[in-house]
């Protein structure tokens, strides 16, 4: 008897897999290099009962977990929240080109953190360091609250409203606030540099406090989201079918957006904009494990996670001393992936 | 008549009374009223934009309507969703084919009122998805994708859905539309296999006139969000009303199961 779509167990052991040696290859990785063997020894350690001889000094081992544990672990959170978010409103939207900042939450999240910075009085390269937390806080409401005109904006019509007026909505909003955004950068020349390097993604002064900040919103996205895989499922055939089959898809993709929305929102605010990891990874695991929701979304959530993980490796090692801006990097190396994934994934299934 | 049709005092599958339907303001369906009984197979014809697929969405309960429709016995509106879907399962126009989406899949999605919300398919839901698809000779196709299949399989796997669903009553919006006309009569023969198997009530809208003849047990002729004519085929099928209604030019002759349709040219 032939088998539903689900998640193939071996798929399951490679992302896990993949999450480990991208946490491995992480802590190990960086102006100090660490043996991989006595990383992986030293982060076992860190589990309750396991006492192994890594062999590391007590500054290698303050190294791995004060330094590079909590920014691999930030890495890892954030990656894996873009990619599942991005995954899921390309199900709600049955839109494969939706993505986390559809919804204006790149543009409500820039406005705010340059609004804070050019007009908080810190226009200068202090300012990412002096607001440690004003920052992330303003990332966040002007996120959610970019998403919450969004959906005003959408359902302003009436019986109409529909997953394409939601995306128009997104698109209006975004350009609304990124004209805000440019209009205060122009004004404030002087803090053009702080606002950029918060744009273009910071991994780099992530430390635990960051981790417990994303946690609870990361953990409450991936349950909502991943309970949804099937719902997904029957929402692709059409709300009408969906309603027909005894589903209520408004309901369901409303729960779904603010979910997503709430998850992006948490990762902007931690580590600022970083864009392509919501679009390639649900694509690529689409086209290599199966187009189920039940199979991309918690791949999407594994390989998300570890691909910007591994990502901030090369971000900070490509050119050290200095670090590449990670938004830059996920780019440059997912465009040309996902392209490569794109044509042996046709031939295959031509 | 049938002899499936319900007896007298049966529960009516579908009973409509003074349904008034408006779509941005516009009325489209005026004062329908309409009774189907429990195994009947009524096809609603009329020409475009009389308001048969909107009568099918609100029979379906995928339209809110002021007026009554009760289904066996029970308002539309009181019934829960998942309720009213194991009672009524649509087969719309041109169904979504979601890329990539195997037909046992695609077919399991019938089951979606049976399994828990947020839950999964049961060992029971995918015995009964695989009784279906035996029954209706996809037993080959179930891993397939269901986009690389030609119009008439499709067809055959949105029954199948339908099926799977466990519903009693069958709404099909033109379900031979996209067929030639071998396909078209291979399931229009299986839809009424199945309605005499398992006592399904079939409502359906189509086009050909002679082929919704040969199939109904009654046509409703809508016009103008208004029934014009209800009756067997041979009442509801004359040059008159053709004439007036589709504005057409046709003659009506007997055939061997009831009047065949055949336009001509204007003179």
């Amino acid at each position: 008897m032939s088998r539903p779509a689900g998640l193939r167990p071996r798929w399951l052991v490679g992302g896990v897999v993949a999450v480990l040696v991208a946490l491995v290859a992480g802590v190990s990785l960086g102006p100090v290099t660490l043996p991989p063997g006595s990383v992986a020894a030293e982060l076992l350690n860190l589990l309750p009962g396991v006492h192994l001889e890594s062999g590391l000094s007590e500054r290698e081992i303050a190294i791995v977990t004060e330094l590079r544990l909590p920014r691999v672990v930030l890495g890892l959170l954030v990656g894996g929240l873009l990619a599942l978010a991005g995954g899921c409103y390309q199900g709600v939207f049955r839109n494969p080109l939706a993505d986390p900042y559809l919804l204006g939450v790149a543009a409500g999240a820039g406005l705010a953190v340059t609004a804070v910075i050019a007009l908080g009085g810190a226009g200068t390269e202090g300012a990412l360091t002096g607001l440690p937390l004003t920052i992330p806080l303003a990332a966040f409401v002007g996120s959610l609250g970019a998403v919450a005109l969004t959906y005003l904006l959408g359902a302003a019509g009436g019986r109409s409203r529909s997953p394409a007026m939601l995306i128009l909505a997104g698109v209006a909003v975004s350009a609304f606030l990124s004209a805000g955004q440019t209009y205060l950068l122009q004004r404030n020349a002087d803090s053009i540099q702080a606002v950029y390097s918060w744009l273009l993604g910071r991994l780099a002064t992530a430390g635990w406090h960051d981790v417990l900040l994303v946690l609870p919103y990361a953990v409450l996205t991936t349950v909502v989201v991943l309970l949804h895989g099937r719902e997904l499922d029957v929402l692709s055939v059409g709300d009408d079918e969906a309603s027909s089959l005894g589903l209520h898809p408004q309901r369901s993709r409303y729960l779904l957006i603010a979910a997503a929305s709430l998850g992006t929102a948490a990762a902007v605010s931690a580590t600022g904009l970083i864009g392509f990891v919501g679009i390639i990874v649900p694509h690529t695991v689409r086209l290599l494990a199966g187009s189920s929701y039940r199979v991309i979304l918690p791949l999407s959530l594994l390989f998300g996670a570890a691909f910007l993980a591994l990502t901030d490796v090369v971000a900070r090692t490509a050119a050290a001393p200095a670090e590449i801006p990670i938004g830059v990097v996920t780019a440059l190396l997912g465009g040309p992936f996902f392209v490569l994934v794109l044509r042996t994934a046709r031939r295959v299934l031509t | 008549m049938s002899a499936a049709a319900g007896r007298p005092g049966d529960t009516p599958a579908v009973v409509v009374r003074d349904l008034h339907v408006s779509l941005g303001g516009t009325p489209v369906l005026a004062g329908i009223d309409l009774t189907v009984a429990a195994g009947e197979w009524v096809t609603v014809i009329g020409p475009n934009g009389a308001g048969k697929s909107t009568l099918l969405r609100v029979v379906g309960g995928l339209l809110p309507a002021s007026g009554g429709v009760s289904l066996f016995g029970t308002p539309i509106g009181s019934l829960r969703r998942r309720d009213r879907a194991r009672i009524v399962a649509t087969v719309a126009q041109s169904p979504v084919v979601p890329p990539g989406m195997s037909v046992l899949d695609y077919v399991l999605l019938g089951r979606t009122p049976y399994i828990p919300p947020l839950g999964r398919e049961s060992a029971a839901d995918l015995a009964a998805v695989h009784e279906v698809l035996g029954r209706l000779d996809l037993g080959g196709f179930a891993q397939r994708e269901l986009a690389t299949l030609s119009g008439g399989e499709r067809q055959r796997v949105f029954l199948a859905r339908a099926l799977a669903q466990g519903a009693t009553l069958l709404l099909l919006d033109e379900p031979t539309s996209a067929l030639d006309i071998g396909h078209q009569q291979e399931v229009l023969e299986l839809v009424d296999q199945l309605r005499r198997e398992h006592g399904l009530t079939v409502v359906a809208t189509m086009h050909d006139l002679s082929i919704a003849g040969e199939y109904a047990d009654r046509l409703v002729l809508l016009a103008a969000g208004r029934v014009a004519a209800a009756g067997t085929p041979r009442e509801v099928l004359t040059e008159r009303l053709l004439a007036e209604h589709y504005r057409a030019t046709v003659r009506v002759v007997d055939g061997e199961h009831g009047p065949l349709v055949v336009p001509v040219r204007r003179p």
